[in-house]
């Protein structure tokens, strides 16, 4: 909260500058289904921290944690302040319609478009933490020495997280064909030891969230070429709303399983002639929340970073930045625009309002009208921070160029 | 000691054969056009040329070379669209870019290096860092502005009002910069339209606040990141026991020695003297009003019921010439449209309180501004305007300055915008922070798979409470938990 001093040039003297971080005010932080309770009190904190006012909006999608804030954060916190409305689409559209300082969104990239639409009508600043289809670039030969801990990683991470509907859940893997089959194994072995061997037997998974999201899920395993790409699972129940770990072997590129934001336990690999042709294809689709790669190359890592663009970079690990506090967490282009975590939720809900103080003396009469060449000069100086000769101009010591009259 | 008048008209006549020139060209840039144009720079931007150093610098020492070689036709092309006077050119437009340019191509390598961030015990073993990459394909309207600094393909769309300065903008930059990956498109309402149509990677607005709202809108449909720079109707709160005579030149300066208002950050409301010679209207340190449309409007303010004749200095209109007086309204209807709307204009309403701390009132009661000045010598006064105040930057016993700052960022808050920029803000605001981690495979806990056991949580609630104490007594089995 203490205003940060910024440096200031002689010329200007005397003078002090700071900017100074001021809450926007009514704040709306309107949150996801998925990390239900972390993804309502991220934000939170971050808001509180910067001193607005706050609504919440729980996601209608998971009830019992939309009541269990609704009822508790009233215990704890200032409910004058900070209140929690729970509700469906019309709550949301009804609240988007009032006029707020600045609108936290996490959730797909179609709403998102809605909320900033709805918060332009305002000129209200946005927050928007969205999705994209986050790869996984698996440089088999370069971690071959690793290839266990970093399968037992891929294989959590994306079926631990939520049974894959995580915004920086692995979507998809990339990986030279002729490795392909020694993964799947090997996955095959880890997913059987972790989650069961079955869709009776399964454990240690999640459910997905609802019918309509399931069914949606289901869909992309009825197209009947991405059906014949299954090399493992594909099972499902829908009574329980259980869908297996399940891996896809090349779908087509132009499936919906790899156009849309899976959000979900399915996993396609794509495999390619050599792995750097990977950048390529991540280059060609909408750029994701997260990138991720297993790889020990150097150079290859470099390419990666400045060759790609994701919200952040994660190598030989998945899931885990989301720790890093020090990290700004936040997507670019349809994965989102605005960060948070840490300082940077501090940030996401302040004004920095520069403040600069000046005295009255001297003041140089050179800033007024009527102008004339002698104050030219003396600004043209100024601004070239030329203190020398400023001086010797002042004092009429210096030569400079007079207009004719 | 003023510059003659009779060379000026011979620039001024020059540069009005050109402008007729490129009238006569085919200006037909539809929808088509701006798709073929956003497509010609992704690929220059894929080829991935403006991502490095050299094209940067190069791009930004070319700019500070164009503003020195080129410094006299860019005067004369805003006296011809402002009345400009060469000094207010100079300092309000051609020096801030010079220094900019100047600031940016010594900070660049700075600017573009990686952040290194620690991280947490939750992640050890681990490094990471920020890294600064270009969004991609810029749209940047009504404003000089130097995205390229972030490594940007840029589409630069001149404000049609200023019609000398938008042609030798396009011109200059074509002869200064890359334009395989720099554009200037011209035009009004229906270019606009076209380039807004499109996907871009950001997109920095400079103007009002009802065509804020229509960019705003138009970038929703693409989730396109925005920069608006509007504008609102700025504040001065003069205390009384100030150096009035400081205090009023510096409130001139702000407001009638800005483009004669016509500056986002202007003086709209206050109070002062004159610096513009007995007869201000012939006075050739004054701008005039940009266009017709805008005297008209500002006469309107001026002639409603019960400011009219609340009128205490100047109100003479040449509408001819596009020239107002600096004019002073003393204590205006608060409701009336001149005390609503934002001027942009040389009238100063002045609103006079019985106690100072009213006018924090006055100024709350209205949308946030961009700039919020406040004149005294008062500490604790300075405080409560500095706590209570909202505004897009503040500036204490004097104006406009703030501007000027490099190290301050410059931008809106509400109705007066939304991002920032000057000095390293303008980089940050055309890139992207993007967050690297790097870990290794060594030292892989089984603690973070299942089967999600009893241990392995009361092993993950003392890792992360951070304390390693708690952390040695769970490993152990001394636990409590």
């Amino acid at each position: 909260m203490a205003p940060k001093k910024a440096g200031m040039r002689l010329l200007f003297f005397p003078s002090k500058a700071e900017i100074v971080p001021e809450p926007y005010g009514l704040v709306l932080i309107m949150t996801s289904w998925n990390f239900p309770l972390g993804l309502a009190l991220e934000p939170l904190i971050g808001a509180i921290a910067a001193g607005n006012v706050i609504v919440i909006k729980p996601s209608e999608l998971a009830p019992a944690t939309s009541s269990f804030l609704a009822n508790t954060i009233p215990q704890y916190l200032d409910n004058t302040a900070i209140k929690v409305i729970e509700g469906g689409p019309e709550a949301s559209h009804r609240l988007l319609q009032q006029k707020w300082d600045k609108i936290f969104y996490t959730g797909s990239p179609r709403v998102g478009r809605i909320v900033m639409t709805e918060a332009a009508k305002h000129l209200t600043p946005v927050t928007l933490e969205l999705g994209g289809k986050c790869p996984l670039i698996f440089d088999y030969s370069s971690i071959s020495s690793n290839l266990k801990v970093a399968v037992r990683r891929l294989t959590s991470a994306k079926w631990g997280s939520c049974s894959g509907q995580a915004c920086i859940a692995i979507d998809y893997v990339l990986m030279e064909e002729k490795f392909a089959l020694s993964l799947i194994d090997m996955l095959k072995r880890i997913i059987t030891r972790l989650y069961g061997e079955n869709i009776g037997t399964l454990v240690n998974i999640t459910r997905i969230v609802n019918k309509n999201h399931f069914d949606r899920i289901c869909s992309y395993l009825k197209d009947p070429v991405v059906a014949a790409s299954i090399v493992h699972g594909g099972s499902y129940d829908e009574e329980k709303l259980l869908i297996e770990p399940t891996i896809l072997l090349n779908p087509p590129l132009d499936s919906a399983v790899m156009n849309e934001e899976i959000f979900g336990p399915i996993l396609p690999i794509v495999t390619l002639k050599n792995i750097q042709e990977s950048i390529e294809l991540i280059n060609s689709r909408p750029k994701p929340l997260a990138l991720y790669a297993f790889t020990h190359d150097d150079a290859f890592k470099n390419r990666i970073v400045s060759e790609t663009s994701s919200g952040s970079v994660l190598f030989n690990d998945v899931l885990i930045h989301y720790l890093c506090d020090e990290l700004p967490f936040g997507g670019i282009g349809q994965s989102g625009m605005g960060r948070y975590h840490g300082k940077y939720s501090f940030e996401a809900f302040s004004h920095e309002k520069p403040v600069l103080y000046r005295g009255y003396y001297p003041d140089l009469a050179a800033r007024y009208p009527p102008w004339n060449a002698f104050k030219m000069e003396f600004c043209r100086l100024g601004y070239n921070v030329d203190y020398l000769n400023l001086a010797l101009h002042l004092l009429g010591l210096r030569r400079y160029p007079k207009k004719d009259d | 000691m003023a510059f003659s008048i009779q060379t000026l008209h011979n620039f001024s006549a020059s540069a009005t054969i050109s402008v007729m020139e490129e009238d006569k060209r085919e200006t037909s840039f539809d929808a088509d056009q701006a798709g073929i144009l956003v497509k010609e720079l992704k690929s220059q931007f894929d080829s991935g040329k403006t991502k490095t150093y050299e094209w940067r610098l190069a791009q930004l020492e070319s700019l500070s070379r164009m503003m020195d070689e080129k410094e006299k036709d860019i005067t004369e092309a805003l006296y011809k669209d402002l009345s400009k006077p060469e000094f207010e050119a100079f300092i309000a437009e051609i020096s801030m870019i010079k220094s900019s340019c100047k600031l940016a191509v010594k900070e660049l390598k700075q600017w573009m290096m990686p952040e290194k961030v620690k991280t947490p015990l939750t992640t050890y073993p681990s490094s990471a860092e920020i890294v600064s990459e270009p969004l991609g394909i810029v749209l940047v309207i009504s404003t000089w502005n130097y995205p390229f600094s972030a490594g940007n393909a840029v589409v630069l769309k001149p404000s049609e009002i200023a019609p000398a300065t938008s042609s030798l903008l396009a011109k200059l930059l074509e002869e200064y910069v890359d334009n395989t990956s720099i554009k200037v498109i011209e035009g009004a309402v229906d270019e606009t339209s076209a380039l807004l149509e499109q996907k871009w990677d950001k997109i920095f607005y400079t103007g009002s606040g009802r065509v804020g709202r229509i960019v705003m809108a138009a970038a929703a449909k693409h989730l396109t990141p925005v920069v608006l720079e509007l504008g609102g109707k700025c504040p001065v709160v003069v205390d009384s026991d100030v150096n009035l005579q400081v205090a009023a030149r510096r409130i001139i300066a702000g407001k009638w020695g800005c483009n004669n208002g016509q500056t986002c950050t202007a003086v709209d409301y206050s109070e002062l003297n004159e610096s513009f010679g007995k007869n201000p209207m012939e006075s050739k340190d004054m701008s005039r009003i940009v266009n017709l449309y805008h005297v008209t409007r500002l006469m309107k303010l001026l002639e409603e019921d019960g400011v009219s004749d609340k009128i205490v200095l100047g109100g003479e209109i040449d509408e001819m010439k596009l020239k107002i007086a600096p004019t002073i309204v003393l204590d205006a209807p608060e409701d009336s449209a001149l005390m609503t709307e934002e001027i942009f204009g040389p009238l100063l309403p002045i609103v006079t309180v019985e106690k100072i701390e009213e006018s924090f009132e006055v100024i709350k009661s209205k949308p946030k501004p961009l700039a919020a000045y406040l004149f005294t010598n008062n500490e604790q006064l300075k405080n409560a305007f500095v706590k209570n105040i909202s505004a897009g930057g503040m500036l204490v016993n004097d104006t406009i300055l703030h501007l000027t700052v490099s190290t301050l960022p410059f931008g809106g808050v509400g109705e007066s915008g939304m991002g920032y920029y000057h000095g390293k803000f303008s980089f940050e605001a055309f890139s992207h922070k993007k967050a690297v981690m790097y870990r290794s495979f060594d030292g892989d806990s089984s603690i973070r798979y299942p089967p999600y056991t009893p241990k392995k949580l009361k092993l993950l609630k003392s890792l992360m409470s951070g304390n390693f104490f708690q952390l040695i007594l769970t490993l152990v089995g001394w636990s409590k938990d």
